[in-house]
């Protein structure tokens, strides 16, 4: 029984290299993704991560014209476009007191129309299904290097501007009022949102890589109202769904991505139902009521 | 401390307030007096430059890190996961470095501001949790705990009780007595003649500026009551 259990969940990640890169890679974006995740969702920009997914795309096509499957060339190219389009965004929404969110989906269509003109002049199909849904189980060295910078440079970065973040998005007019950087940090968080979407993009796509910001951070917030607690909670629950999403993909030959997504909204739906602070059943439980 | 030069702010070219001309001691406290749409919020946006003058200046003689300024309604999420010692204490942390946490000496300092606005224990009740007047209790322990020289307050009793009130007004003249400058826009006119020292009443223009007793007066009053602010769009083209 127990060696059952051991070959069925255990050996296969000790056996093959590829799926010792697939977990690492994994494991990487697990550390990072779900914690920017946790702030969008806080600033209520939960689907700007989607918009910002596809935002990269004409760059990293860009970046494929010209070196094919590079990982340096793609990354550069989805980084510059992201970029732009988060400063644009940003910008044209402070300047005309406008919804960010709105400028945000002008910027990110005309980002995606562009990708899509580019590689279809260029390219094919596959190559498309390939940016947006990654290919966990062909990752070479170079990704994991990107993915381990990646997670590292957020884990730094974040924990300089949490301060200012979290203020910006509780009280911006207080933040406004003793400090300027509200807009640089903004800005900032933007940029990280951008090169988790990036690096990941190789690993399990563009489009996937939004699931494993979003999801989490969304469930882990029917477990816990302490912040620390919901980053942590998130954190975790990605890192589940990605060692269930890995082992189904293996032993059933599924897709990992959408494999550990579906693994992410199984754990939402359970957060959402048994969560210990929001969680449905907790609602429907009536008890005695306090004096006061 | 505070000089407005010829000061004119507005929007799209219409001004709200026109040419004026004020200068506020320090350890003064002022009333900002007037009707609704005559620039007296503005004038605080003005002094903490979240809107630029259309003309002259504003003077400051303290630092910027000195003032502390409350919106007319709170910009508070409430469903932002943060508990009410947090809210207080990002008085006290935006002035720290990015990795220096709250210390011991800290939290006491936030428990016993706590205290002073009512809110004793509520401080790990999440904000959600909390009413409106409990969160203008919470901002008001928060200008404590910021310790600013100028204190600006933009309709501070906005939909507050009674009770809430009188305790806030209590620790308004904590400040003033304690020698800070207050700059305070309120409606209340006894509010202002038992509270305030100075009152200026604005009407787009400076109307009067004093002592309280001597400015508000059924005639100053009548005269800043009397206009009306919306913006034209035929309106001349200002010569002075």
């Amino acid at each position: 029984m127990l060696n059952d259990l051991y070959s069925y969940l255990i050996q296969p990640l000790l056996s093959y290299d590829f799926m010792q890169k697939a977990s690492v890679s994994l494991i990487c974006l697990c550390l990072s993704a779900p914690l920017i995740g946790v702030f969008l969702t806080l600033k209520r920009m939960s689907l700007s991560g989607d918009a910002i997914s596809h935002a990269i795309l004409p760059g990293a096509a860009v970046g494929f014209l010209f070196s094919g499957l590079s990982v340096t060339a793609m990354t550069i190219g989805g980084m510059i476009a992201g970029i732009v389009v988060i400063i644009m965004s940003s910008l044209f929404s402070r300047a005309s007191k406008s919804s960010e969110e709105s400028n945000l989906a002008v910027f990110y269509l005309f980002s995606l129309a562009l990708g899509v003109l580019i590689i279809s002049l260029n390219g094919s199909n596959l190559d498309l299904l390939h940016f947006l849904f990654g290919s966990v189980f062909a990752i070479g060295s170079e990704t994991i290097v990107l993915l381990g910078i990646c997670t590292t440079v957020t884990l730094i970065v974040l924990s300089f501007i949490a301060r200012p973040l979290i203020l910006d998005i509780v009280d911006p007019l207080f933040l406004e009022s003793v400090s300027k950087s509200g807009t640089w940090v903004h800005i900032c968080f933007m940029i990280l949102a951008v090169f988790n979407l990036v690096s990941s993009f190789q690993a399990i796509g563009t489009l996937m890589a939004v699931g494993i910001m979003i999801i989490p951070a969304t469930s882990a917030k029917f477990w816990s109202y302490r912040l620390t607690s919901i980053l942590v909670i998130s954190v975790f629950q990605a890192l589940i769904s990605s060692y269930v999403g890995l082992i189904m993909s293996f032993h059933y030959n599924v897709p990992c991505s959408p494999a550990i997504i579906i693994s992410l909204s199984t754990l939402y739906l359970v957060s959402f139902i048994f969560g210990s602070h929001k969680g449905i059943i907790k609602k429907f439980i009536k008890g005695k009521h306090y004096e006061n | 401390m505070l000089t407005f030069n010829n000061l004119t702010i507005g929007y799209n070219k219409h001004p709200v307030i026109h040419h004026l001309n004020m200068h506020i001691e320090k350890g003064t406290s002022v009333a900002i007096v007037g009707p609704n749409g005559c620039g007296k919020s503005s004038l605080l946006k003005g002094i903490m430059s979240f809107i630029k003058p259309m003309g002259g200046s504003i003077t400051i003689d303290i630092s910027r890190d000195k003032i502390a300024y409350l919106p007319q309604s709170s910009t508070v999420d409430k469903t932002f996961p943060m508990t009410t010692l947090e809210l207080v204490s990002s008085g006290l942390l935006y002035k720290k470095s990015f990795w220096a946490g709250l210390n011991r000496d800290d939290i006491r300092l936030v428990n016993s501001t706590l205290e002073k606005v009512g809110l004793k224990g509520m401080a790990d009740e999440p904000l959600k949790a909390l009413s409106g007047g409990q969160i203008q209790r919470a901002l008001f322990a928060r200008l404590i705990i910021q310790d600013a020289e100028l204190i600006l307050l933009d309709e501070p009793f906005n939909a507050i009780d009674y009770k809430t009130t009188v305790e806030l007004l209590k620790i308004i003249r904590m400040w003033i007595d304690a020698g800070k400058t207050v700059i305070s826009v309120l409606h209340d006119l006894k509010q202002v003649r038992d509270n305030f020292t100075y009152t200026a009443i604005l009407s787009r223009e400076l109307v009067a500026y004093g002592l309280t007793e001597e400015v508000l007066t059924g005639d100053n009053l009548d005269k800043a009551f009397s206009n009306s602010f919306y913006p034209h769009k035929d309106a001349n083209i200002c010569n002075k």
